[in-house]
């Protein structure tokens, strides 16, 4: 997704002089014999928002903890703006969380579940009054300020536990799955209204989320954890496009993944054959790997043509099958073709025409496979 | 020809006619269902063994004191010419009123039980609390302990405390052997007592209550309270008290409301100025046989123990009312 945030088109993560507004170091968490974060390193940016996304039980929501200062490290330290707040417990950190629950108090009205915050910094009242009012409008919540938590709904209640975590203008925000409670209706509109709300207020955010299009319309960056490590972090547009291994590639949106040999490895391109495939791949990107080596290569479905007349030209990057299933999305349908070796290749196409008009794919259809070289990304683990 | 009677017919005739078809139609055009009757036990229990003998004891309470069988005068007579006395009489309230020792005991057993209630909830509540944050299989293992004691009759638990708090008893003989002191501490009939025995005696019925109170209590509530700048005591006060005011207000009534009427504590481990009500009243009905007194005392007691538990009801029909 395009977005404004001025600290996108730096990219301070690519000046090797900038100074992270928070940094997690070498941080890990065990659990008795279960390693629940494992020697985690991040450098956070001022005014990110960084996704973390992953599985249940990959640890996203520890690491999450122990920068809120609800968990103590195993090892490691975590610095918000140059402070270290390793041992800083959470009352006393510039730190706030929306909680996944929301955790609003319940004997409390909006009005009070926001002030109460700010009443533990011993802000003047007037002010109080005038900083709740001012966060409940930029919520749209002014209206609800005299309800009780109880008399909301789910979207109005994620508003109020964002503008309480929002009211003390924390150095950092944390959201623990802030939008996994709403409908996917409410949760794409307050995607877009979470974003203007950040802008806004120009507060650093961490997100943990399981939900990759969460992810990928929030973040700044993304890191994705399995088993309590880090896998990959990037922009969006890289984890998708660039995945650096086969568990981020299939965790990422939807992909084919081929078994194949390295046969030829130059600096600017590689081929690979495979027998999944019947075929070899042309991949326009080098890759540091021994000839002959064993790699994957990872296909999006979104980027293969699917034609009934052979491509023009001869050589890589095609392949011949029959349309096995055919799932129509409305906006796009999926088809699975049965290549000769038995595999199943995903292709999706977007349904420019209306059903019924013009000559469409069906099933047992002979098809032809192609893609561009600068489409398969090749991975070695 | 007359056909051959079946017992089935009758019932399936009686069922589309009789009596039950009425029932259950009427019934139901008036909005009673199944569910009238499942709450209509518990009803039909409190009208049997609770507003009958509180009726009965009503009248005992405005009649007159006879030397006979039973020892009161009835409410009603048949006078002459078809007229039926009815004879209140109000004199054993008056009495009640103008004789210091009934309001003066009433107080002592309201004081007592307040200062029981009290230390009750200031031990229950860190108990309650411990138990409901530990480990589920110690968290059984706790309950089990706190229940331990209704295994044993409650009269031979409050003789245990005398066994340890007499003057040759436990603490002394253990206090002595060691050269802390040389005479016994005087710990039997002494107030001190009497609130041991009644605070041992009822700290279960704090601690199940505000236990499962604090059971429910969202563990992430507090962690929001710290996460927003508050500290783990203020939260205590801010969060954990508040949300739990159910289980105090529960726990507080169930101990209170028995200790007023508690005599056989404070008869056997307190002093002879423990004048509780409770003692009052059983001396009224068995040493002076005067019922219609002893009943008077009884209804009293009854309403300064009732119109708490009404306030109470109010204020949690009106919470519940909101939370729809």
């Amino acid at each position: 997704m395009a977005s404004p945030r001025p600290d996108q088109k730096n990219e301070p993560w690519k000046d090797p002089g900038a100074q992270p507004y928070v940094r997690v170091e070498k941080l890990t968490k065990r659990f008795g014999d279960f390693v629940a974060v494992d020697d985690v390193t991040l450098n956070i940016y001022r005014n990110e928002i960084f996704c973390l996304l992953g599985g249940s039980g990959s640890g996203k929501t520890t690491l999450l903890r122990m920068m809120a200062g609800f968990e103590r490290p195993s090892e490691g330290r975590i610095w918000i703006d140059g402070a270290d707040v390793t041992a800083t417990p959470p009352y006393e950190r510039p730190v706030n969380m929306m909680f996944q629950s929301y955790a609003l108090f319940p004997h409390m009205s909006v009005q009070k579940n926001v002030a109460f915050g700010l009443r533990q910094d011993k802000v003047s009242s007037s002010e109080i009054d005038q900083r709740v009012a001012e966060i409940l409008k930029l919520v749209r919540m002014e209206q609800f300020a005299k309800r009780m938590p109880h008399q909301l709904s789910g979207g109005q209640r994620q508003r109020v536990a964002l503008a309480r975590a929002l009211v003390k203008r924390p150095k950092l925000m944390l959201l623990d799955e802030p939008l996994a409670a709403l409908d996917k209706k409410l949760r794409e509109h307050t995607q877009f209204e979470l974003l203007n709300i950040q802008e806004t207020l120009g507060v650093t955010f961490v997100v943990v989320t399981h939900d990759q299009e969460e992810a990928m319309t929030l973040a700044t960056r993304i890191g994705v954890m399995n088993h309590g490590e880090i896998v990959q972090i990037g922009t969006p547009s890289d984890i998708y496009e660039y995945p650096s291994s086969r568990f981020v590639a299939d965790f990422i949106g939807s992909v084919n993944m081929f078994e194949g040999r390295l046969v030829e490895d130059e600096p600017d391109y590689v081929r690979v054959a495979s027998d999944e495939l019947g075929g070899t791949f042309h991949v326009g990107h080098g890759v540091s790997a021994a000839p002959d080596a064993v790699v994957w290569v990872a296909l999006r479905p979104e980027k293969i043509v699917l034609s009934r007349e052979r491509p023009e030209g001869d050589g890589d990057n095609r392949v011949e099958g029959v349309v096995a299933e055919v799932a129509y999305r409305g906006d796009q349908s999926i088809y699975l073709v049965k290549l000769a070796s038995g595999r199943q290749m995903r292709v999706t196409q977007p349904n420019m025409l209306r059903t019924g008009s013009g000559d469409r794919v069906r099933w047992d259809d002979k098809v032809w496979l192609s893609w561009d070289s600068s489409s398969p990304v090749v991975v070695t683990q | 020809m007359t056909r051959p009677f079946r017992l089935g017919e009758l019932f399936a005739w009686i069922r589309a006619h009789g009596p039950w078809r009425w029932a259950t139609v009427e019934l139901r055009s008036r909005g009673y269902s199944g569910r009238t009757l499942v709450t209509a036990v518990p009803y039909l229990w409190l009208l049997l063994f609770f507003l009958v003998p509180f009726l009965i004891v009503l009248k005992i309470s405005v009649s007159e004191i006879r030397l006979a069988m039973p020892p009161y005068e009835p409410l009603v007579t048949w006078l002459a010419d078809h007229v039926i006395g009815l004879r209140i009489n109000l004199k054993n309230y008056a009495f009640l009123l103008n004789d210091s020792l009934y309001w003066k005991s009433f107080l002592n057993s309201i004081t007592t039980a307040a200062i029981s209630t009290f230390i009750c909830l200031l031990i229950g509540y860190p108990m309650a609390y411990g138990i409901a944050r530990s480990t589920p299989a110690w968290r059984n293992l706790l309950l089990l302990l706190v229940m331990l004691p209704f295994w044993t009759s409650f009269l031979l638990r409050v003789y245990a405390w005398i066994g340890i708090l007499k003057n040759n008893g436990v603490i002394n003989n253990v206090l002595m052997a060691l050269g802390i002191i040389d005479e016994p501490i005087v710990m039997l009939q002494t107030n001190f007592a009497m609130y041991i025995g009644i605070v041992y005696s009822y700290l279960p019925f704090m601690v199940l209550p505000l236990y499962t109170a604090i059971e429910k209590l969202d563990q992430s509530l507090l962690e929001a309270a710290a996460d927003l700048g508050c500290r783990p005591v203020k939260a205590f006060f801010r969060i954990t008290v508040p949300l739990t005011k159910a289980g105090i207000i529960a726990g507080c009534m169930l101990v209170f409301i028995p200790a007023v009427g508690e005599f056989v504590i404070p008869a056997l481990l307190g002093g002879p100025d423990a004048l509780m009500i409770g003692r009052v009243l059983w001396e009224e009905f068995f040493n002076n046989r005067d019922w219609p007194v002893a009943s008077a005392v009884a209804i009293v007691m009854l309403f300064v123990l009732v119109i708490p538990i009404m306030i109470y009801q109010r204020s949690q029909g009106q919470q519940l009312g909101a939370h729809r």
